[in-house]
């Protein structure tokens, strides 16, 4: 517990208690799968270029939030969101917005890593084809541009004609990263990315958000708390579908004002 | 008297032997049908089965004709109901999920699925033949195409069921609209399985005869023209073995040893493109 | 902690240094109204195409319906119930009933069944209990390549191999033993043809055992290993566990898939055809020769002159249609109903 708390760097802490504006502005959000409430009026703020963390037991409803953030819902009948969700002044949960605009712009990770059935350079190309026309030397610079940035590009350089599932469960999932940032999105969301991954792989995952945060607004979900305290900068405790408490990372983990964030993060249940 | 556990040690042995015969029942018969068309079909396989048409009674000649025929009205059922099949698939698949529409539709084509298939010959002669008045290459492949389609739907719809959610969750993240998520992504990652159901599709309508009696009929002549009557190995193969002519029967002995050895190859075939397609996925 | 400091550095050597500036730079895309609005009006196309071509598949079955319902209207209005009672099939004088063709389409079929139910039984419980793991799948192969086979092999193979042999060695002898048995006698009593209803029941049987078996193998391999091994430790023999607890286990799928093999045996033709005999005559005897629907329909359709003959085989066909569909919707019922159970959590 103690080791992961000093792993905080001690600069993001300083930046994390600065202002920042919210990019994502959470207000009365209540979620229903059918009957059954999985978010009971959540708000929240979201501030831009952070790594916010959103952690609390399973079926605490931290997946469901995250995936309200880009609608992924609306894939499966009978899901059902209420409130709003203002990104840049605009409320996303609104029917008329345009949902492939939206998603365009906030792109998501998942928990297992999923390299679409093609090469590796179509894996980065497909997302970028989809709302630019780049010529052949565009897209080579941008498909190196995002391996780069998700610290993929010297593993595969060599081998970007190969199938995306050929490589290692690690580097897929650096892929997937590197597909979501290829179409240059605002907000990233990461649902449990490192939870499917082995410890190295899992390092280099937490190194890339730290990298990530200087130029994206970071949404995490994680059941590993030592992992939201390494990563992030504003943590969100969930519990039953509420949200119990929300703040700066290190006063969530040092001084929780709620008894329940505290049982939780001192391991006395979860 | 034997011990309860005795006898129930025998009444076991002896239904696991029966078990056993059955088996090996199922086994000779393929076996007995296999031999049989090598005996009697090998001997008419010559060069000249591939280069001349079909003879009148008593005199020499092939099955040129009857293999094109079979071949180009195969090909064009193929070409009509692998689209058809794909898209109703999709629909299935992607945008059913508890629709009554899809349902319905699902429930209708299984039994489509073995409906008996002189009952599609029927149909397509009361639309079509009737309709434009004359047998036809093109009614042969209307009806088989009917055949083809609900193989193709009932296999892309198993197939794109197969494709885990995460994929097109991971395609509408970016951005891409449903037509891109499936046709650039979920029907990729399916085409393995699809390609299979296609090839157990052709296998089935280039043995199929009853469908062709009314549509395509037969043409003794070399034709390509897809509004005649057209030849085909089926209809060739029955007409020659019903008849009284032994040369004849010997012409019939040999397409039918082809078409049974091609329909069997297409059938492993699909099984060894599904396995390996499979693993390397 | 160490960790994350060392990582941090390496980082910097590889990635960021290159895409840190241009990062920024390209940050904000734009994209245009009209692209979202092609792509929107693209999806409701793709997704309109598609329904069309799933309610294709609707309109082939209604048309399929409708149209043997038109061009059998005239049999229909001539004959009204009597078709199905009557046995006489004359196109001199212009009077057709469907009873032979009916009785011998259900007296085939129903021979198929006796014989492939327990042959397919035995072929699904070899493989699934018996078999080394080896030989299951190549054993399962063969089972469907039996499948494979194009139905007019089975009709040659039926009349020149199957019909002689039968003939010469088997028929005499059903008709010296079964054919003096009280009661049973009268249908093996006959003379030695080798084709007949018996002789097609029984090719019918071998088309029918791949599609009963591979069903039966399909719904054994999902009893719950558990279920049979709490069984087997009871002290149960491997036939008391298939036939006390897998086979009741799987009935409903079991019988989904006598039924889809039924409705294969019922509309098959060319297999039939060729060992039938094609004689409309009523005969109590198995050995004599019948008629089905379905081979009725393929020696005489394209042979038959006058309206109401061409009707009338419409008709035999349309019924044919009407007992196929009943049969395989009860089957995908029941095997519906099966899955249904297995999905359920229990």
């Amino acid at each position: 517990m103690m080791t992961s708390l000093t792993a905080i760097p001690p600069e993001a802490a300083r930046k994390s208690q600065a202002e920042t504006s919210p990019k994502l502005v959470v207000k009365n959000l209540n979620f229903h799968y059918g009957k059954f409430a999985a978010l009971k009026n959540v708000n929240l703020e979201i501030p831009d270029r952070r790594v916010t963390a959103f952690i609390g037991p399973s079926g605490c409803g931290k997946s469901t939030l995250l995936r309200t953030f880009n609608r992924m819902y609306e894939l499966y009948p009978g899901q059902k969101a209420d409130g709003e969700i203002i990104l840049d002044g605009v409320n996303i949960l609104d029917s008329r917005q345009d949902l492939n605009r939206l998603r365009a712009k906030v792109g998501m990770v998942f928990q297992k890593p999923t390299p679409f059935p093609m090469s590796i350079f179509d894996n980065i190309a497909f997302g970028v084809r989809l709302y630019e026309r780049l010529s052949t030397h565009e897209m080579n610079d941008r498909v190196e541009w995002a391996l780069r940035k998700a610290a993929l590009w010297g593993e595969v350089k060599d081998k970007l004609k190969q199938s995306g599932n050929s490589l290692s469960g690690g580097q897929q999932q650096r892929l997937c990263i590197a597909r979501a940032i290829a179409v240059k999105p605002e907000v990233v969301l990461l649902d449990e990315p490192a939870s499917a991954l082995d410890p190295i792989s899992t390092a280099h995952i937490e190194e890339l958000i730290h990298e990530l945060k200087e130029d994206y607004t970071i949404v995490i979900v994680t059941h590993n708390m030592q992992q939201a305290a390494r990563v992030s900068d504003f943590t969100a405790y969930m519990y039953l579908g509420e949200l119990i408490e929300f703040g700066n990372t290190n006063n969530i983990f040092t001084t929780p004002k709620q008894k329940a964030t505290e049982d939780y993060i001192t391991g006395k249940f979860g | 008297m034997l011990s309860l556990y005795t006898r129930r040690r025998l009444f076991n042995a002896f239904n696991l032997f029966v078990s056993f015969l059955t088996m090996a029942i199922g086994l000779f018969w393929l076996g007995w049908i296999l031999w049989t068309l090598l005996r009697f079909g090998f001997g008419g396989i010559s060069i000249k089965m591939f280069t001349e048409m079909t003879p009148p009674p008593g005199s020499d000649g092939g099955l040129l004709n009857a293999l094109f025929g079979s071949l180009l009205m195969t090909v064009m059922a193929t070409l009509i109901g692998t689209p058809v099949g794909i898209m109703a698939g999709i629909y299935l698949a992607e945008f059913g999920k508890g629709n009554w529409i899809a349902s319905i539709t699902r429930f209708i084509n299984d039994i489509l699925l073995s409906a008996p298939s002189i009952v599609i010959g029927l149909f397509v002669y009361e639309v079509y033949v009737v309709l434009i008045g004359h047998f036809s290459g093109w009614a042969g492949s209307l009806a088989l195409s009917l055949i083809v389609i609900p193989v193709v739907v009932r296999t892309t719809e198993n197939m794109l069921r197969l494709v885990p959610d995460t994929q097109r969750e991971a395609a509408a993240a970016l951005g891409a609209p449903q037509w891109r998520v499936i046709s650039s992504v979920t029907l990729r990652a399916a085409r393995a399985g699809v390609l299979t159901g296609l090839l157990l599709a052709v296998a089935r309508i280039a043995g199929e005869t009853a469908p062709l009696l009314f549509t395509a009929l037969n043409n003794q002549f070399w034709s390509a023209n897809m509004n005649a009557p057209m030849a085909n190995l089926p209809v060739v193969i029955f007409q020659f073995a019903m008849s009284p002519y032994d040369d004849w029967h010997k012409l019939a002995w040999a397409g039918a040893l082809l078409i049974t050895f091609g329909v069997l190859g297409l059938n492993i075939l699909a099984r060894v493109v599904f396995r390996q397609r499979n693993i390397l996925a | 902690m160490l960790r994350a400091q060392s990582n941090a550095d390496s980082l910097s050597l590889g990635g960021i240094q290159a895409a840190g500036p241009i990062g920024r730079c390209i940050m904000s895309r734009t994209i245009s109204d009209s692209t979202l609005k092609r792509q929107y009006l693209l999806d409701r196309l793709f997704r309109g195409a598609t329904l069309m071509f799933a309610f294709l598949v609707l309109a082939l079955l209604a048309g399929i319906i409708a149209t043997l319902l038109i061009g059998a209207w005239p049999s229909i209005k001539t004959f009204g119930f009597g078709f199905f009672i009557s046995s006489e099939w004359n196109p001199v004088t212009q009077k057709f009933g469907a009873l032979v063709p009916i009785v011998g389409t259900l007296v085939t079929s129903t021979i198929a069944l006796l014989i492939g139910i327990p042959v397919s039984f035995g072929i699904a419980l070899f493989i699934t209990e018996l078999s080394p793991r080896w030989l299951k799948r190549p054993l399962g192969i063969a089972i469907e390549l039996l499948a494979g086979i194009p139905s007019i092999i089975y009709g040659m193979w039926g009349l020149f191999v199957f019909a002689p042999f039968f003939g010469d060695h088997i028929e005499p002898w059903i008709d010296q033993h079964l054919g003096s048995v009280p009661g049973l006698g009268i249908f093996f009593q006959g003379p030695p043809l080798g084709i007949g209803m018996l002789t097609a029941g029984i090719i019918l049987a071998i088309m029918v055992i791949p599609f009963i078996a591979s069903v039966m193998r399909d719904v054994f391999e999902i009893v719950p290993h558990v279920l049979k091994e709490s069984a087997y430790g009871l002290g149960c023999t491997t036939w008391e566990v298939v036939w006390r607890l897998v086979l009741p286990y799987t009935k409903t799928g079991v019988i989904g898939g006598i039924m889809l093999g039924l409705g294969r045996a019922l509309g098959e033709t060319m297999a039939v055809t060729f060992v039938i005999g094609n004689a409309h005559e009523l005969n109590a005897s198995l050995l004599m020769t019948g008629n089905t629907i379905s081979s009725a329909l393929a020696n005489e359709f394209t042979e038959a002159v006058g309206d109401l003959y061409f009707s009338a085989l419409i008709e035999l066909g349309l019924i044919l249609f009407i007992i196929t569909f009943i049969v395989l919707a009860l089957s995908k019922l029941l095997l519906q109903q099966l899955s249904r159970r297995e999905g359920r959590p229990s």
